[in-house]
């Protein structure tokens, strides 16, 4: 049992929420970062190499175009039906070979990665596919590459909503890693299960709470702010100017 | 400039394009007009290889577009300008950032880009528009952006898709003179798809009637107006329906060039001696000349007939006999 009338209480309550605040943010923060390095070509690919879209001959041949729409459709499928409990398990020989260990809060990015990247791959496919495809004849016309398409053109057009997927994505991230304790993982997941669940400390769980629905709300405050000031397309703000445009 | 031969293209069991050939000369303004569904979208777009055709080929200043790939084709593509019913603009980039991504395309360094950008974005009357983003725009500013873009890489051909048609009239008159101008100050050829004659009309100096995706009619325009039966000249120039006049046979004249400033029918009247009724009467600017129809009510009489044919065909003017009593 914790002692809430011990005079140390405060100062440890707030020294185990910073502790686990930080290896939260520090597993979601790097577990994000890859995912988005390798969610992000990932969703455009699968996208591009569907038949008759801007990828759907790489290397000149149609047929590579639908085995790799093919392989990392399965992939993507495979990892989004997969619960992370199982995942995380399964992923203990992987993690060792690449980490050298499988306990521990470092050791927990990689499961809490390749769960994300189905995730994120599916949010930039949707993005993707909204894009008009006015705008894809228009860079063919201008004789663009596919790099320069996918550049110019694809990413200014899908940035607020993949931003908004970013936002999405990380709060699943925040959401799962609360799981990694079953690995040895820290953060504030484990915070709840070990002073909370073992210890019986309310104050814990209504604390943990809190910090996780604070860092949520400023996560998609910040994701809403970067999606607006990329969207020059919808803004409201805009048909003011119109009005007063003329030809 | 653009040979268009014995090209056909499907799309599952429809066929949208059946045996089509054109040619369009160095810098004409050429105007593929029919209904939509015709297949001018398709027609137009295997200029630029956006379409490939099943048969025939589309050659391009020499190139032979149709069957290029790869950087062969892109590099073609840099000498094809087109520009879109919908503009085609990328919503989240300015406009100076749309038109220097066609520069990018073309492999401009990132300096040259701006300043060439800002040129074209002179040339079609927005330099001071360059920071604003494309919903800040009006529509006909929109498609000044299009055509900066798409001329940013100094093509020798410009490809319009209806580039009009979302636009109201007094806009739509003012883009057709701003391509009108650009054709002349850049020695552009430009092939345009529409659906209404009035662009013919105001700029193009030759014409494709299409329909079924078929070629009805081409020809140059002065050269269609004086065809008797011609459809596009009937749809240039409405002259309504025949009215039924007892006692009268009923004649349309086309007058072209010079011939629009004479006073033929009073002079009909005086060398036949008959009397002539106006039915109606258009007369319009036409590929930078005076043209014009009149329909005329005549006596019905066979040899009146044969002897104004004979008066007309002396002062070059275009017969055809739409009730002959």
């Amino acid at each position: 049992m914790i002692d809430y009338s011990s005079p140390d209480f405060a100062s440890q309550l707030f020294d185990t929420l910073l502790k686990g605040t930080l290896e939260t943010l520090w597993m979601t923060g790097v577990a994000t970062l890859f995912t988005i390095l390798i969610g992000l070509p990932l969703g455009i690919v699968l996208v591009g190499t569907e038949k008759g879209r801007f990828l759907s001959t790489p290397f000149g041949s149609a047929t590579a175009g639908v085995i790799i729409n093919r392989v990392l459709g399965f992939l993507v499928n495979l990892g989004r039906s997969v619960p992370f409990i199982v995942l995380m398990i399964a992923l203990i020989p992987l993690t060792r070979l690449v980490l050298g260990s499988f306990i521990g809060t470092g050791p927990a990015i990689l499961p809490l990665t390749i769960i994300a990247i189905p995730f994120f791959a599916r949010v930039v496919e949707i993005a993707v596919k909204e894009v008009d495809s006015g705008l894809l004849e228009a860079s063919d016309s201008l004789g663009a590459t596919r790099w320069q398409l996918v550049r110019r053109v694809i990413l200014p057009e899908t940035g607020p909503a993949i931003v908004l997927g970013i936002a999405t994505t990380i709060t699943s991230v925040i959401n799962f890693s609360a799981m990694v304790g079953v690995v040895g993982g820290g953060g504030l997941g484990n915070v709840a299960l070990t002073y909370g669940f073992q210890r019986y400390s309310w104050v814990h769980i209504v604390a943990v709470v809190i910090v996780l629905f604070v860092i949520v709300l400023i996560v998609q405050g910040v994701c809403n702010a970067l999606a607006r000031s990329l969207d020059h397309a919808n803004r409201a703000g805009h048909a003011a100017d119109v009005i007063g445009a003329g030809t | 400039m653009i040979t268009i031969e014995h090209v056909s293209r499907a799309f599952g069991g429809t066929v949208a394009l059946g045996d089509v050939s054109l040619e369009i000369g160095r810098g004409q303004i050429f105007g593929v007009v029919g209904q939509s569904g015709a297949g001018k979208s398709t027609l137009l777009r295997t200029v630029n290889a956006l379409e490939r055709p099943d048969s025939g080929r589309v050659v391009v200043d020499g190139v032979q577009i149709s069957h290029l790939r790869g950087q062969e084709l892109r590099a073609a593509r840099h000498g094809i300008g087109m520009v879109f019913q919908h503009f085609n603009l990328i919503g989240n980039r300015t406009v100076a950032q749309n038109v220097e991504f066609a520069l990018e395309a073309v492999g401009h360094t990132r300096r040259d880009r701006a300043a060439d950008a800002r040129e074209m974005l002179d040339l079609v009357g927005l330099a001071a528009r360059a920071d604003a983003y494309p919903a800040q725009l009006s529509g006909g500013q929109r498609q000044r952006v299009g055509i900066a873009r798409a001329l940013a890489s100094r093509p020798s051909v410009l490809l319009s898709d209806e580039a009009t048609s979302a636009l109201d009239p007094d806009t739509t008159r003012q883009i057709l003179a701003l391509l009108r101008r650009l054709s002349g100050e850049l020695g552009l050829t430009i092939m345009l798809i529409t659906h209404e004659m009035a662009v013919v009309k105001q700029i193009c100096d030759a014409a494709a009637l299409l329909e079924h995706g078929k070629v009805v009619e081409q020809g140059a325009l002065t050269e269609l107006i004086r065809t008797p039966g011609s459809r596009l000249a009937q749809d240039l120039f409405p002259l309504g329906d025949v009215p039924d006049i007892p006692g009268s046979a009923i004649i349309d004249l086309t007058f072209a060039g010079e011939e629009a400033q004479r006073p033929t029918i009073t002079l009909l009247a005086r060398t036949l001696n008959i009397d002539v009724s106006i039915l109606g009467a258009t007369i319009e600017s036409i590929a930078g000349a005076q043209a014009g129809r009149t329909r005329l009510a005549l006596p019905a009489d066979p040899e009146v007939l044969t002897r104004a044919k004979a008066f007309f065909a002396e002062h070059d003017v275009a017969v055809e006999v739409v009730k002959a009593a």
